[in-house]
C-alpha cells in the first residue's frame, strides 16, 4: 500500500476507535444522569415512577409553603391547577422562589407520593417562565394565574 | 429624537453591510480593482454608523428616556450610572446591538490592520464579514428593534435592571464574551475566502492565526468572568453548572482550541488544511448556535430572557444558511485545498492531531448533551434534562487523556522525532512530577488520590515546559542571552499551557477539598469548618442606592486569631421588589471563605446560612487568565509583522492579484 494511504488508513482507524470509546462513554454517562419532567397532573395519575430521579414543575400553591422552625426543611406544593404534588426540600431555596411563582423541583417520589427534592429551580427574571411549566399549564388549560382559558 | 437617529443610523448600517457583502465580492469575482478597493472603506463606514446607533441607545439609557421600551424595561432613575451604561447590553435587544457593534469592530480591524493582505483576499474576507453583518443587523431591526418607543403612555419610571446583572463583573463579561464569539467570524471569513479562492498555503494560515488567537483569548476571558460572576453573585458558591448557555459559550471555545492548534500545523507544515477550514466553519457555527440557544428561549437556563418565537426562527434560518452554505462550498472546494505532505507517527504533527481529536470529541459530547433534551422533545418523547453528572463523566476523562500527551508537544520536533529522544528529554520531568504527586497531597490531612493524579498531570506539564524552555535557551551557558532568542509565540504557548496546568489543580482541589455547610444559625452561634470559626454576630438593616438589605455580620477566626470580618446581604430591590443574595467572600491564594444568607427561620432572628470553604478556587481563574494572555502574547511575534513589510514590496501580492 502507498505509505500516504497507509497512514490515512491508520488515522481513520484511530479516529473510529477513539470515537467509539467516546460514544461508549456518552452512553454510559447518559444512563441514570438524565431525568424526565412530569406535570403535577401526570404525577397524580400515577404516571411518574417512584424512586427514580424525575422533575416536577408548576406554580407554587399560595399558602402551601411551610418552613420548619429548627432545620432547613421546607414543604410546599406545586400545581398545574388540575392536581398538586407535595414537595419536601432541605436546604436553601433560590431567591426568586415564592408562592404563586413557577418552580421546578428535581428529586425522587417517595412511597407517599411526596417528592423528596434535591434541587429546586425558580425562574430567574420577572417575565421568564421555564418552558416545561408553560407546557404543563397549557395542557391543563389554565394560565399562570390559575385562570381557566 | 435621539433614539430615532440611532434607528436611522442602524438602517444606514444595514445598507452599508449589504454593499460590503456584495460589491467587493463581485469585484473579486470580476477582478475589478475599484470594487475590491471599496471594501476597507465600506467596513469603516459600517463601524461608524453602527457605533452611532449604539451611542444613541446608550444616551437614551443615561438620560432615563423611559419612552424607549428597552430603557423602561431595564433601567430605573435610581440605577447607578455605571449600571445604566451596562444595562444597554443587559437585555435582548441591546445585547444584539452590541453583538452587531463588535462584529463591525472586528470587520474594521481586519480592514485597518491588514495592509499585508492581497486586495483579492481582503475583499473576499470583508465581504463574508459584511454578509454576517447583514444577518445580525437585520435580525436586530426586524425582530428586536432596540429603539421601539412606548407611545403615548410613557411610564413614569423604569422597571429597573435585573438585580443579578447589577454587578461589576457583568459590566465586562458580555462584551468580552462577544469579542470572542464574534471574533471567530474572522477565522470563518478567512476560511470562506480561502475556499472561494481555491488557494490555501502557509501565508493563509499566517494571516488567519493572529486573529484566531486573539478571538480565542477574549472568549477565554469572557467564560472565566462568567464563571467568576456565577460564583460570587448567584449566591450558592458554584462556579460551573453545565447550564445550556454556559455550554453555548464553551462549545465554540473547545472548537476554537482545536482550531488554534490545527492552524499551527497548517502554518508550519502546510498540513491539515481542509480540516482547519472545517474547524473554522465549525467554531463560528457553534457561536451562532449559542446565540440561537440563548435568544430563542428553547432551553431552561439562567440566561434565558423572555422570548418571542419569531426571533428563534430568524436565527435558525440564518444558522441554516451559514452552516449549509459554507458546508456546500466546503464540499465543492475542499479537494482543491487538500495537502500532500506526509509525517511520521512520532512527530509534533501527530501530537497536535491527538489534541484535535480530543477537543473535537469533547465539543461533540457537550453538543450532544446540550441538544439531547431539544431533540427528544421535538420527537415528542418527553421532556428530559441532562445534568452535570453526564458532562463530568464525559468531559473529565477526555481532559485527563489530553494532559499526559501535552508535555510531549512542545518538546517534540516537526515531521519526524524519535521516542529515544523523548525518553531522554522527559525522564527528569517525569520523575520530578511523580515525586510532586506523592509528596504535595500529604500537606492535607488525608491523602486524596484524585488530587494526587491532578498534581501528577499538572507537574508533568510544568516540568516538561521548563525542560523545553531550558533547552531552547541553550542551557545554563545560554542564560540570559538565550532568553532573548525565544520568540513571543513560544512564550505565549508556555503561558497558556502553564495556565492549563493551574486550571487542572484549581478544579480538582476545589471539587475534592471543598467543605460546605448549610445550617440554621442565630446571632451568637459559632460554626467551624476546616479550622475556621465563623461567629454570627448580628443582623442589621442596610440601605443601598436602589435597595434595602439585611446584613448578617460574621467574625472569622482561626485558632483564636482574627482572619476576616464578613458581611453577606439579603437585598430587596425597590423598583422590582426582587430579592437578591449578596455573598461575602474572603479571597486567598490557597483558600476562599464564602458566606451567604438564605431565608429567616422562625421568629427568633435565626437565619439559614451557607458557609463554604473553597481551597485553591482562584487557581482556575488565574489559569484562564494565563491562557488568555498567552494567546495575546503570540500575536506579538515578529513573523506576523515581518510579513507586512515584505508585502509592502508587493512581490507577494502580485501573484494573488494576477
Amino acid at each position: 500500500m502507498h505509505p500516504v494511504r497507509k497512514q490515512r488508513l491508520y488515522l481513520v482507524l484511530f479516529i473510529i476507535v477513539f470515537s467509539s470509546a467516546a460514544v461508549g462513554l456518552v452512553t454510559y454517562a447518559m444512563r441514570g444522569n438524565i431525568n424526565l419532567f412530569y406535570a403535577p397532573a401526570e404525577v397524580a395519575e400515577g404516571k411518574a415512577p417512584a424512586g427514580q430521579p424525575i422533575r416536577v414543575g408548576g406554580m407554587v400553591v399560595e399558602g402551601s409553603v411551610k418552613r420548619a422552625d429548627d432545620s432547613l426543611e421546607t414543604r410546599f406544593e406545586v400545581t398545574d391547577y388540575k392536581a398538586s404534588v407535595a414537595v419536601v426540600y432541605v436546604g436553601i431555596l433560590p431567591d426568586l422562589f415564592d408562592e404563586g411563582q413557577g418552580a421546578v423541583a428535581s428529586g425522587k417520589l417517595d412511597s407517599n407520593g411526596v417528592l423528596q427534592a434535591s434541587e429546586v429551580l425558580a425562574k430567574h427574571d420577572e417575565n421568564y417562565m421555564p418552558p416545561e411549566i408553560m407546557d404543563a399549564l397549557e395542557q391543563s388549560g389554565y394560565d399562570h394565574k390559575g385562570v381557566k382559558q | 429624537m435621539i433614539p430615532e437617529m440611532g434607528h436611522f443610523a442602524l438602517i444606514i448600517g444595514l445598507a452599508l453591510a449589504f454593499l460590503l457583502a456584495t460589491v467587493p465580492a463581485w469585484g473579486a469575482w470580476r477582478r475589478n480593482t475599484y470594487a475590491m478597493a471599496l471594501a476597507p472603506r465600506l467596513a469603516i463606514g459600517l463601524l461608524v454608523f453602527v457605533a452611532i446607533s449604539y451611542g444613541c441607545l446608550t444616551v437614551a439609557f443615561l438620560q432615563d428616556d423611559f419612552s424607549v421600551s428597552v430603557v423602561a424595561a431595564n433601567s430605573n432613575s435610581l440605577l447607578p450610572v455605571i449600571y445604566k451604561f451596562s444595562a444597554v447590553w443587559g437585555n435582548h435587544e441591546g445585547s444584539l446591538l452590541l453583538w452587531a457593534l463588535i462584529l463591525c469592530m472586528w470587520t474594521a480591524a481586519v480592514a485597518i490592520f491588514s495592509p499585508q493582505l492581497p486586495l483579492l483576499v481582503l475583499s473576499r474576507v470583508l465581504a463574508v464579514m459584511g454578509g454576517v453583518g447583514v444577518g445580525f443587523i437585520s435580525f436586530s431591526l426586524l425582530t428586536s428593534n432596540p429603539f421601539a418607543r412606548l407611545l403615548p403612555s410613557i411610564p413614569a419610571d423604569g422597571n429597573d435592571l435585573n438585580p443579578l446583572l447589577q454587578d461589576p463583573g457583568l459590566i465586562i463579561h458580555p462584551p468580552l464574551l462577544y469579542m470572542g464569539y464574534v471574533g471567530f467570524s474572522v477565522a470563518f471569513a478567512f476560511a470562506i475566502a480561502a475556499l472561494l479562492g481555491g488557494r490555501m498555503d502557509a501565508s493563509w494560515a499566517r494571516w488567519s492565526r493572529p486573529w484566531t488567537n486573539v478571538a480565542w483569548a477574549f472568549l477565554t476571558l469572557g467564560i472565566m468572568l462568567g464563571s467568576w460572576w456565577a460564583y460570587y453573585e448567584l449566591g450558592w458558591g458554584g462556579w460551573w453548572f453545565w447550564d445550556p448557555v454556559e455550554n453555548a459559550s464553551f462549545m465554540p471555545w473547545l472548537a476554537g482550541t482545536a482550531l488554534v492548534h490545527s492552524l499551527a500545523v497548517t502554518e508550519k507544515r502546510g498540513l491539515f488544511k481542509s480540516w482547519t477550514v472545517l474547524l473554522a466553519i465549525f467554531a463560528f457555527s457553534l457561536s451562532l448556535l449559542g446565540t440561537f440557544l440563548v435568544r430563542s428561549g428553547v432551553l431552561t437556563s439562567v440566561h434565558a430572557f423572555a422570548t418571542d418565537p419569531a426571533r428563534g426562527m430568524f436565527i435558525l434560518v440564518f444558522l441554516a444558511i451559514v452552516v449549509g452554505g459554507s458546508l456546500v462550498l466546503y464540499a465543492l472546494r475542499a479537494p482543491a485545498v487538500s495537502s500532500r505532505v506526509s509525517f511520521s507517527w512520532v512527530s509534533r504533527e501527530s501530537l497536535l492531531l491527538f489534541n484535535n481529536v480530543v477537543f473535537t470529541v469533547a465539543t461533540l459530547t457537550v453538543l450532544f448533551g446540550t441538544l439531547f433534551p431539544l431533540i427528544v422533545d421535538a420527537l415528542g418523547m418527553g421532556k428530559y434534562s441532562v445534568g452535570p453528572p453526564y458532562f463530568n463523566a464525559v468531559f473529565v476523562p477526555l481532559m485527563a487523556l489530553l494532559a499526559p500527551v501535552m508535555a510531549f508537544g512542545p518538546i517534540s520536533r516537526w515531521k519526524r522525532d524519535s521516542t529515544q529522544r523523548w525518553k531522554a528529554e522527559l525522564l527528569l520531568p517525569g520523575v520530578a512530577a511523580v515525586l510532586c504527586a506523592i509528596t504535595l497531597p500529604m500537606l492535607q490531612a488525608d491523602y486524596n488520590l484524585w488530587v494526587a493524579l491532578a498534581v501528577l498531570l499538572a507537574a508533568w506539564l510544568v516540568f516538561g515546559l521548563l525542560r523545553d524552555t531550558w533547552f531552547r535557551m541553550g542551557g545554563a551557558a545560554g542564560f540570559p542571552r538565550g532568553l532573548r532568542r525565544i520568540t513571543p509565540s513560544y512564550w505565549g504557548m508556555v503561558l497558556a499551557h502553564l495556565g492549563f496546568a493551574a486550571c487542572i489543580i484549581g478544579v480538582v482541589a476545589t471539587s475534592q477539598y471543598a467543605i460546605e455547610h448549610d445550617l440554621k444559625m442565630s446571632p451568637g452561634d459559632t460554626d467551624s469548618l476546616a479550622g475556621y470559626d465563623f461567629r454570627f454576630i448580628e443582623v442589621a438593616p442596610v440601605r443601598g442606592p436602589n435597595f434595602l438589605a439585611d446584613e448578617a455580620r460574621f467574625e472569622v477566626t482561626r485558632d483564636g486569631e482574627f482572619v476576616a470580618f464578613m458581611a453577606p446581604q439579603k437585598r430587596r430591590y425597590l423598583a422590582s421588589g426582587s430579592i437578591m443574595t449578596e455573598a461575602a467572600i474572603d479571597p486567598g491564594v490557597f483558600r476562599d471563605l464564602f458566606v451567604a444568607m438564605g431565608e429567616p427561620i422562625g421568629d427568633s432572628g435565626a437565619w439559614a446560612i451557607r458557609l463554604h470553604y473553597k481551597p485553591m478556587i482562584r487557581w482556575m481563574w488565574v489559569g484562564a487568565i494565563f491562557m488568555a494572555f498567552g494567546a495575546f502574547t503570540t500575536v506579538l511575534d515578529k513573523r506576523y509583522r515581518r510579513q507586512r513589510s515584505r508585502a509592502a514590496s508587493a512581490a507577494d501580492g502580485a501573484e494573488y492579484a494576477r
